[in-house]
């Protein structure tokens, strides 16, 4: 049986996050409890978590998040990763045996500092060095996967249910002042850790329902940009797009929610003139990214998460706020569930982002 | 000895219980088949003469004609076929280089036939375009790949001059002297209706239709007929012409006998004399003076115009769009080894080229590896003759497709490939004034927009059932298309999966 | 009333200096320090250029009017599909000049390089004009449809002062070499004769020019030996096909 990225697997999925505007950081037990709700919207073949906020003590260092199939891929790997990086700290990432979570890789955690002089010499900036740096050990070093690479937050993925995920990684030790969550529903036995999701690049995660139908097409685009979208999943590649247009192009979040679920020319024609050229531009200058078919998305980033559905709305998505806290899932229910009192619920509008930000980020 | 060396091809069979001695078949025959003989009285037909045009067939009020492949045969042959045996008798008998128009009608293999499409099944949902927004706009011409914010932190538009297409289909270049005034009013009327783009072609810009300038692409050809500055700036955008599907590699010629008062003004040549677009650009013998051109042509239109360059889809087609899309121009025609033509020499026409199927392929495939299909958009022509071709042209790479062959089927060309002899019966190529007045201009023009408008509607269907609904969500969306009965070569150049896997 | 400024090319690039151009008001502009700056004139309707230097490829491209004078050589695609107006260079001149152009004069001092005049046109009261004050390169008017091609041949002793295949294809216009015998080996699509008093007195005006513009005596130059070409009839590309049935 073909594994992730060689073969393309459609999935269906659940979505949750909880995002402490104020900068308040809460264990994983909530969003564990949140993601269980939502039980039957995935198959037990791929969970995962993100959680932001969580390795303050190393807040300056890049965390890589690493599963490894043999000790060779690990040797070969840690030696690319010494001559790139400063390795301030290496272990393996603490989990628990869990009778549902079998067949686990070797999962390792590095804090990392790109080797100056290295970083000099590639006269990237250091952002940019770190990104070709995954992309290129999990493009080329034969059974080693960097699935998280971000600073002060990690991901946290297995095959299995997502709330097993959650306990098998001990996420009740971790404490966040942004948790996303997915459980997934692929169509097809992956069997490997690595196409669970959230999917990450730096900072950058995403959590992803639905599957869309203009994938190929933003694949095709995305991959002249550097990237190599070698798991083939929706959520690889809307993780790519949102790196290139917000790190690489300078956008904002807002402008990439309206690069990749524009309004329909007929909405785009009753707007102002100044409206009108906003969106006709975006959409005309970057119409290979229009993602189309369903999806809702949560893209978590530092200091910010941003949700987002398709410009029809074919996949269901809630908000629901209570003080400075948001809750954003797939069904109401999963929000309910840990905080039955909220100030507001809403559904937002195809195509239209909710962004929110840690207060101290937005009052800079 | 004068041996008749071959029997006519067709034969006209008419029914004398039916026909009523009308006459309009010997009236509307401009090859002067049809004859009355007065003494007889009755009606005779010189079969060597038709071309199987179906006018007469189309006119005779009783039904009374119809043209039939004759039976008479050489003696069969699987290697010598009668075709192969008539041209070697004909050039025999005339020294004279085989002149053929319209596209290749030779068998051989059509990959869009090969091709099939997705739809969505339960993981997804597929659309219904009736009721919800299916967009079939397009833009064409380079990407910015980058943005560019004023000092209040909006955007600024930053792209180079675009086309605006409201469907994804242009009409082919056809030069007036190719085809008919009133063709090209058909055609000028039908794009302007449409929100899309006709193609002067290489012979110029009638003053008439100076008003449809805002959906007429200038083309510039080597023979540069009619172009001068207010041409250039007329246009929406220019195409300089490198080379044609029918015939890649050689020029054009037509004949003074067609270049009446008209036409000598658009092409801005004296009445009678022989028009002749040689075969290169002689001030382009290399890539690096394709530039030049490029750029020539944008100075001397302030930038305000996006280039088009036309090359036939040919070996090393992907090589070439590479450097063409490095040449400053903002978009590429390729066109195939089946497209039409007014006239080209058969061999040619046959022989010389490749499928635009494997050339899109190619081309798309080629410019993504090399990071810079954003530089151009691609628009595809050379035998589309269905909206299923014109899906799949856009999800081998395409951003839009030129027809050129359906447009004049649509205005009532029936295929007889007689273009080259001017006396088109159906007054699209000929410049005879009592033929041409036989194409009321307002009536073509309504057929070509019927023609786009269902067939954008066909591909709002299909886009639908994938699940799509924006046209740019299925460019290049290759993972929409399997191939069928394909070898492993085919599938590699056409960068699909085989059906089932 | 004429406005006359001066600039300096040297270091600009094609496109700024080009957008200078077209921005000024002045219609008489002189530019020194040229130096493979393209495009210069392209598709200028109204100005008198003046140019130091050597301007780079597609100089007066589209020409539609006013003039262009160099002083310095000229190199490839100069005048190409030129309209109207006049550009005049005191040296030589690359490939390909005058390529398909329908109106207007070209002067070239010295010699101009292959390809030059091919595929001239004429039209209505267009008639392209292109001299060619020494000798040039093969392919001299190929395809000539219409206007009038002069080589004066100067410093060439009356040898014949064009490449091989001049005239190749042509169908209209005429192409006047001052030689002292009759060239041969000429494609069989021209016809050649000796000068007559109506070719001489066709070419005048531009003799007139030439010598106004380089120095030089017109009536020297006129009363030389000429040979004229111009398109055989019979020997038309009409011919050449057969119709698939």
């Amino acid at each position: 049986m073909l594994r992730e990225g060689q073969v393309r697997i459609p999935a269906g999925c659940a979505i949750s996050g909880i995002f402490h505007r104020d900068g308040t950081r809460e264990d994983g037990t909530r969003i564990m409890q949140s993601i269980k709700v939502m039980h039957d919207r995935s198959n037990g073949l791929g969970g995962g978590f993100a959680g932001y906020g969580i390795y303050p003590e190393y807040k300056d260092y890049y965390a890589l998040h690493v599963f490894f199939d043999t000790q060779e891929a690990r040797v070969a790997c840690e030696a690319f990763l010494d001559r790139h990086f400063d390795i301030v700290n290496l272990s393996k990432i603490p989990t628990r045996r869990h009778p549902r979570i079998v067949d686990e890789p070797m999962i390792w955690r590095y804090f990392v500092r790109p080797l100056h002089v290295k970083l000099e010499a590639s006269q990237l900036d250091e952002r940019e060095y770190v990104a070709r740096c995954v992309i290129r050990v999990n493009d080329q070093i034969d059974g080693a996967y960097i699935f998280s690479s971000g600073k002060n937050m990690g991901v946290f993925k297995a095959v299995g249910y997502p709330e097993d995920v959650g306990a098998f990684y001990r996420l009740e030790e971790y404490k966040a002042y942004c948790w996303t969550c997915h459980g997934r529903y692929p169509t097809n036995t992956p069997g490997w850790w690595g196409g669970a999701h959230p999917f990450a690049l730096l900072d950058t995660t995403v959590v992803h329902n639905g599957e869309i139908s203009s994938y190929d097409a933003n694949r095709r685009a995305i991959e002249m940009f550097g990237y190599k979208c070698n798991l083939q999943t929706d959520t690889e590649v809307i993780t790519y797009i949102v790196d290139y247009l917000g790190r690489k192009l300078g956008m904002t979040h807002e402008e990439i929610a309206h690069v990749i679920a524009a309004p329909f020319w007929q909405t785009i024609e009753r707007m102002d003139e100044e409206q009108k050229k906003y969106y006709t531009y975006l959409r005309n200058a970057f119409s290979s990214l229009l993602i189309t078919g369903p999806f809702s998305i949560m893209v978590g980033f530092d200091g910010g998460l941003m949700a987002l559905n398709d410009r029809l709305k074919l996949r269901s998505l809630v908000v629901g706020e209570q003080g400075d806290t948001v809750y954003l899932a797939s069904e109401e229910s999963a929000i309910r569930t840990i905080a039955p009192d909220l100030d507001r619920l809403y559904a937002p509008r195809g195509g239209e982002p909710v962004i929110v930000t840690l207060n101290e980020r937005s009052a800079q | 000895m004068n041996i008749r060396e071959f029997f006519p091809l067709y034969e006209v069979a008419r029914d004398p219980a039916r026909c009523v001695k009308c006459k309009l078949c010997v009236r509307e025959c401009a090859n002067e088949v049809h004859a009355f003989n007065e003494k007889l009285g009755v009606l005779t037909a010189d079969d060597s003469k038709c071309v199987n045009c179906q006018r007469c067939v189309a006119v005779c009020p009783t039904r009374a004609l119809k043209i039939v492949r004759t039976d008479n045969t050489y003696k069969v042959n699987a290697n010598w076929t009668g075709d192969a045996m008539r041209e070697v008798y004909q050039q025999a008998q005339t020294g004279g280089v085989l002149l053929a128009s319209m596209g290749n009608p030779q068998p051989g293999p059509i990959y869009w036939d090969k091709l099939l499409l997705n739809a969505s099944q339960v993981t997804n949902p597929p659309i219904d375009p009736l009721r919800e927004p299916m967009e079939t706009r397009v833009f064409l011409g380079k990407k910015p790949g980058s943005i560019l914010r004023g000092p209040d932190g909006k955007l600024i538009p930053n792209q180079t001059p675009q086309l605006a297409l409201r469907k994804p289909i242009l009409f082919s270049a056809m030069s007036y002297g190719s085809i008919s005034y009133n063709a090209h009013a058909a055609l000028a009327r039908a794009a302007q209706e449409l929100g899309i783009y006709y193609n002067t072609g290489e012979g110029g810009l009638h003053e008439d239709f100076y008003a449809y300038g805002d959906n007429t692409i200038v083309q510039v050809a080597s023979g540069r007929f009619g172009v001068h500055t207010d041409y250039l700036s007329t246009g929406a955008a220019i195409e300089i012409k490198m080379g044609q599907g029918a015939k890649p590699g050689i020029g054009g010629h037509l004949p003074g006998i067609k270049v009446g008062p008209d036409i000598s003004k658009t092409r801005m040549i004296p009445e009678g004399t022989d028009a002749i677009s040689p075969a290169p650009h002689h001030d382009i013998y290399s890539i690096e003076d394709l530039r030049q051109l490029v750029f020539s042509l944008k100075e001397a239109t302030g930038y305000r115009k996006p280039i088009i360059v036309k090359v036939a889809a040919v070996h090393n087609v992907a090589a070439i769009a590479s450097g063409i899309a490095r040449s400053g121009a903002d978009i590429i025609a390729i066109d195939g080894w089946r497209g039409g033509t007014g006239a080209a020499p058969a061999r040619i026409r046959d022989n010389v080229g490749i499928p635009i199927e494997l050339a899109l392929a190619a081309v798309d495939t080629r410019l993504r590896e090399e990071g810079i299909r954003d530089e151009v958009s691609l628009i595809v022509g050379g035998s589309i003759r269905s909206s299923a071709d014109l899906v799949k042209a856009i999800a081998l790479g395409a951003d839009a497709v030129y027809i050129g062959t359906a447009a004049l089927l649509a205005m009532g060309c029936h295929l007889c490939r007689s273009c080259q002899q001017g006396k088109c019966n159906w007054g699209i190529a000929t410049q005879r004034p009592d033929l041409v007045a036989r194409l009321d201009p307002d009536e073509a023009a309504r057929r070509l927009i019927n023609l786009v408008t269902a067939w954008d509607h066909e591909l709002q269907e299909i886009m639908g059932g994938m699940g799509i609904n924006a046209v740019e969500a299925l460019r290049g969306n290759r993972l929409m298309l399997r191939g069928l009965g394909l070898t492993e070569a085919e599938l590699r150049v056409l960068g699909v999966k085989h059906a089932g896997e | 009333m004429h406005k006359t400024i001066e600039m300096q090319a040297a270091g600009m690039d094609y496109k700024a200096l080009n957008d200078s151009l077209r921005a000024q008001g002045a219609s008489e502009i002189t530019v020194r320090g040229v130096m493979g700056q393209r495009y210069l004139g392209c598709a200028m309707q109204d100005k008198n250029l003046t140019l130091y230097g050597t301007p780079g490829n597609g100089l007066g491209q589209y020409l539609s009017g006013g003039t262009i004078e160099v002083f310095g050589s000229a190199q490839e695609a100069t005048g190409d599909t030129m309209n109207a107006g006049e550009i005049v260079v005191h040296g030589r001149c690359g490939d390909a000049a005058g390529y398909g152009m329908r109106g207007g004069r070209i002067l070239i001092r010295d010699d101009v390089g292959y390809r030059a005049g091919i595929h001239m046109k004429a039209y209505e009261n267009h008639e392209p004009v292109l001299v060619i004050g020494a000798g040039a390169g093969s392919f001299l008017g190929e395809y000539l449809a219409g206007g009038l091609i002069v080589v004066l041949g100067i410093g060439l002793d009356g040898k014949y002062p064009a490449g091989f295949f001049c005239g190749t294809g042509m169908h209209g216009g005429k192409i006047i070499l001052r030689c002292d015998r009759k060239p041969e080996g000429l494609p069989e699509q021209v016809c050649v004769h000796a000068c007559t008093e109506v070719d001489r007195a066709e070419m005048r005006p531009h003799v007139e020019a030439y010598c106004e513009k380089f120095g030089g005596d017109p009536e020297t130059l006129l009363g030389a030996q000429y040979f004229v070409l111009s398109p055989n009839p019979e020997k038309g590309y009409h011919r050449m096909y057969t119709s698939v049935i």
